[in-house]
């Protein structure tokens, strides 16, 4: 029951919102604002809540809760949470919050707005807790029209053209993750994530595909490649890996920065979770074989994400490539896993990574798109690092907090940033190490861009245009030091998030090297 | 109540509201409002008590009718006609609501209003082939007579073109049974008895499709779906309602329980022929709608589209294709009422336009939020997302696809894509426009009268079912399964 009243919590908060007469009205704005925090601020306590208890049962899960669909198919909406998904919850209701307090200092806060992100975060919460494809597809082609129309309405000059590029290509993954799904149906007779994963650790998914769809003339080891490709195109679009990116900095540069932040900090996590915990676990049989090609890709988003990142001076389109950067390192992890087994140490490591490096960045990116945020709101839209310059002088308290926060971006080690990636490198080289050492390149230029970024900002002469800067008010500061305060306690004290997700590394490991 | 109800409660309406002296003729529309709630309440009655008991002997009424040719009187109502009794009834109720402003000859129009509604529930019910053959030609001249009286756009030419096809179709209908009748030696008319009968394979070959594409017209299949478009686009909201949203379920509806089952070998030799034309039909509706002006003929277009997943689902003849099927009647047939209702109620009665480009200068969605919100989840509904109605139906008719002709799955692939395009594309042009005056400031929207009663509760009413179906199938899911157990379906399931 607590899942399901988390779950419907934000949606009652939108419909609530939607109905509340004349609330749209413009003396009322600020209240649809407000109203829509205090109420984000409930699942969050939920969330808390939640990992306080105590699991249930031996499999680690802290609440569940389903409901039949189609009966005769065995089909139910069925979610539960482990350690690993509530990891994601906290992000989900922690980003989301964060999400809506920015919104309302910036002037985003009229009802549809409010009702609009509140409603994807119920849909975020399903996706993180689904235990079954039909709940998983169901709240994540729900996030599309709420994430089209967040774009379209309240983004930039190009944002129609890049909210529909957004929506047809994620629909296109959509439908090929689907199509992927009910050949599973048709064949075993099951999409539940748990039982899939079981066959698979068996070894039983190939020889049951092949056997049902014996009429197609290919064999199960074939039939169950494609459908793994299709299952992985759907996730791809989302993180984005490349070649499947080329959405993502229009729709990040066009969106409002509290619904680019969003954009980056979870709905690209939603295909990271999925990477990491249907992919990875439904299709070990056959993943040795095309783990190369995923590596490569994965190299190759790491690198191309931070060259892009280096040639970009609007400060919105660097951070979007260097998320794409930084979710690539997640993507390497899942592929190298994919490609060798040999060493369970560095498998564990590989996975504990993701899940970090998934909840870091989105913390981090939290932080430094609330700061473009704020260039945009002191300079009038402004964000090319070449209209600012100085700004250490105007505002040192500015700086170090974003200093910190790119820091923490480029995986200083002490702040939240270097642990995952730590992870991660560890176990890759201990797995794949041609692919880590390439994708050293990718972190070294993380690096550079970074700091030219807080180079041309806060150093050099200061322009007369920026001579009435002032340093951040009150009310940002409230905003900006928890988050940089998270940054730094996790980055000292990982062990935090470790706890919470040991026993399903375990789990998971289990099931990959029985 | 027992299902009965169903078809009284229409024709005793349609007679009251005749009845009703001149200057009463403004209450017709209660009458109306009354009768189909009446034959709603029925259909859903009788589905919780047939939904509490599945094993139960289903309701059926069977007597004479005319003796001499073996034609009875035979109504019956399993889960599989219930179900459709309860779109039906749905269907009627939010069409009063949407027709609530209708002044011009109110008692006329709520007559053959509720004449089709009858009809309608009479062909779900029937289970003699000359019954249902009969009420299918009841609702013909009303709707003729809907959309050349009420009707807009080119209502004469849409009306005619409509009334042409309807009569072809059922020429083709009548040829077909009576060559059914007659190879079965010419003693009943009853389903269950044509379909018991053993056929020759050769008679089956060419009678099949006969009767088959008398049906499958009324369905809208491609290529004899241009009547389709034209005629929803002429009729006035509550007849588009009621033939996108019933009438072309009529069908389906016959091809699956008339045509199919009494010549199964037939359909078998021309199964793959049909899957093609389907999957044609659904891909061709996609593109076409993405390229109208005008919306009202998008949504006719993506019924067109939708309705190919039906003929999908039939040609698919598996289990999952057959449930897919009929939860794409009920899925598609509450959608396309909603749409409908929006596009030429809500909006047209404010705006006199159905022009994209035109609508977007109203700013809909600041001036009239109500129905953008519910025009976006309708949207959302109709491209088959997650959540609503029409999910459950795709999917299912796309497992049915995957057991029998999985290599048409990449352009049902690319229909379901091309469908969320064209109704994201009207969705935006009408309803989310980027307006931009020459100093960069949006202008202050224009004010249109707000939204009434009868209209938001007609929308609430059925985006509350396509959501309900979408998120807990399972009581639909359970009636449709109970008819489909039926024996007239084994045969065709049966096929290799």
């Amino acid at each position: 029951m607590l899942l399901l009243s988390l779950l419907l919590l934000p949606l009652v908060g939108a419909v609530i919102l939607t109905a509340l007469p004349g609330a749209g009205r413009r003396g009322s704005k600020e209240g649809s604002g407000k109203f829509a925090i205090a109420w984000a601020v409930i699942p969050l306590a939920l969330v808390v809540i939640m990992g306080f208890q105590h699991p249930a049962s031996d499999d680690g899960v802290l609440a569940k809760w389903s409901l039949e669909w189609i009966p005769s198919a065995k089909i139910s909406l069925s979610f539960s949470v482990d350690g690993i998904s509530w990891v994601f919850l906290l992000l989900a209701s922690l980003v989301t919050l964060f999400a809506l307090a920015i919104s309302s200092r910036f002037g985003l806060n009229s009802r549809g707005y409010c009702a609009l992100i509140l409603v994807m975060q119920t849909m975020l919460f399903g996706i993180f807790t689904a235990g079954h494809f039909i709940p998983f597809f169901l709240c994540w082609e729900m996030t599309l029209i709420p994430s089209y129309l967040l774009i379209r309405l309240w983004g930039g000059e190009g944002a129609p053209r890049a909210a529909m590029r957004f929506f047809i290509v994620t629909l296109f993954g959509g439908v090929c993750m689907l199509l992927g799904f009910l050949a599973l149906q048709v064949s075993v007779g099951t999409m539940d994530f748990a039982a899939l994963s079981t066959m698979a650790s068996e070894g039983k998914l190939a020889a049951g595909v092949g056997a049902a769809l014996e009429s197609t003339g290919k064999d199960g080891y074939y039939l169950l490649t494609v459908i793994a490709i299709c299952v992985f195109l759907g996730l791809a679009v989302k993180i984005p890996v490349f070649p499947f990116h080329a959405w993502l900095p229009d729709a990040y540069a066009e969106a409002p920065t509290p619904v680019t932040l969003l954009l980056t900090g979870l709905l690209s996590k939603m295909g990271v979770y999925g990477l990491l915990r249907i992919f990875m676990m439904i299709f070990p049989e056959v993943l040795p074989g095309f783990a190369p090609w995923l590596t490569a890709l994965a190299v190759i988003t790491v690198v191309l994400g931070a060259v892009a990142a280096l040639a970009q001076t609007d400060m919105k389109r660097i951070l979007a490539y260097s998320s794409i950067n930084h979710l690539g390192y997640c993507v390497l992890a899942v592929a190298a896993v994919a490609a060798s087994q040999a060493d369970r140490t560095a498998v564990s490591s590989s996975i504990s990574g993701v899940v970090l490096q998934a909840f870091n960045h989105g913390i981090i990116a939290s932080a430094l798109f609330f700061s473009v945020g704020i260039f945009e709101q002191r300079s009038g839209g402004l964000r090319s690092i070449n209209d600012f310059g100085g700004l250490r002088a105007k505002a040192p308290v500015f700086c170090g907090l974003m200093g910190l926060a790119l820091f923490a971006s480029l995986g200083l080690p002490g702040l939240s940033g270097f642990v995952g990636e730590f992870l991660i490198f560890n176990g890759v080289f201990g797995l794949v190490p041609w692919a880590a050492a390439v994708s050293l390149i990718g972190l070294l230029l993380t690096a550079v861009f970074l700091l030219r970024l807080l180079r041309k900002v806060f150093l050099g002469p200061l322009p007369d245009s920026l001579e009435s800067w002032t340093d951040l008010t009150k009310g940002e500061k409230w905003l900006f030091v928890p988050v940089v305060a998270l940054i730094v306690l996790l980055g000292v004290w990982p062990q935090a998030l470790l706890h919470c997700i040991n026993d399903d590394t375990l789990r998971m490991l289990n099931l990959l090297l029985p | 109540m027992n299902p009965a109800w169903t078809i009284i409660s229409a024709f005793v309406g349609a007679l009251l509201v005749l009845l009703l002296p001149a200057r009463m003729a403004g209450q017709s529309r209660v009458i109306a409002l009354v009768a189909s709630i009446v034959g709603a309440l029925a259909a859903a009655a009788s589905g919780l008590t047939r939904l509490n008991d599945v094993s139960a002997p289903v309701w059926s009424f069977d007597s004479p009718w005319i003796p001499s040719f073996g034609i009875r009187f035979h109504l019956a109502a399993d889960g599989l006609a219930l179900t459709l009794l309860m779109l039906t009834g749905l269907v009627a109720i939010a069409g009063v609501l949407f027709s609530w402003n209708v002044t011009k000859r109110p008692r006329a129009f709520f007559a053959y209003f509720l004449i089709i509604i009858g009809g309608v529930y009479g062909v779900f019910m029937s289970r003699d082939a000359f019954l249902l053959f009969v009420c299918y030609e009841i609702v013909i001249l009303p709707k003729y007579m809907l959309i050349a009286i009420w009707g807009s756009t080119n209502r004469e030419y849409g009306a005619m073109k409509l009334t042409m096809y309807s009569i072809g179709a059922s020429a083709l209908i009548l040829l077909g049974l009576v060559v059914a009748y007659a190879a079965s030696g010419g003693t009943s008319f009853d389903i269950a008895h044509l379909a018991a009968t053993d056929y020759s394979t050769s008679l089956q070959t060419w009678a099949f499709p006969i009767l088959f594409l008398g049906f499958a017209v009324l369905a809208g299949m491609w290529p004899f779906h241009t009547w389709a478009p034209t005629g929803h686009v002429a009729a006035p909201t509550a007849a588009s309602m009621l033939l996108a949203g019933v009438v072309m379920k009529l069908g389906a509806f016959g091809a699956l329980c008339v045509a199919m089952p009494i010549f199964p070998q037939g359909f078998a030799i021309w199964q793959p022929m049909i899957a093609g034309l389907a999957v044609i039909g659904i891909v061709y509706g996609a593109f076409t709608a993405l390229q109208q002006k005008d919306l009202k003929f998008v949504i006719g277009y993506s019924s067109v589209s939708h309705m190919g997943f039906v003929m999908l689902g039939l040609a698919a003849a598996t289990h999952w294709g057959l449930r897919g099927a009929v939860l794409q009647m009920i899925s598609h047939g509450v959608i396309a009422g909603l749409l409908f209702g929006i596009a030429g109620r809500v909006v047209y009665e404010r705006t006199h336009t159905r022009d994209l480009e035109e609508l977007g200068k109203f700013d809909l969605w600041r001036s009239l939020p109500g129905a953008a919100l519910a025009f976006t989840l309708a949207t959302a509904a109709s491209m088959g997302l997650p959540g609503f109605s029409g999910f459950v139906a795709e999917i299912s008719v796309v497992i049915g696809v995957w057991e029998t002709y999985p290599w048409l799955l990449p352009l049902v692939a690319l229909g379901i894509i091309i469908t969320g395009a064209f109704s994201l594309r009207a969705m935006y042009r009408a309803f989310f426009p980027v307006l931009k005056s020459a100093q960069g400031t949006n202008p202050s929207p224009p004010n249109l009268p707000p939204l009434t009663w009868p209209e938001i509760s007609a929308m609430a009413l059925l985006l509350i079912v396509s959501l309900s179906i979408g998120i807990y199938p399972k009581p639909w899911v359970t009636l449709i399964d109970d008819g489909l157990r039926s024996p007239l379906f084994q045969s065709i399931l049966s096929q290799p």
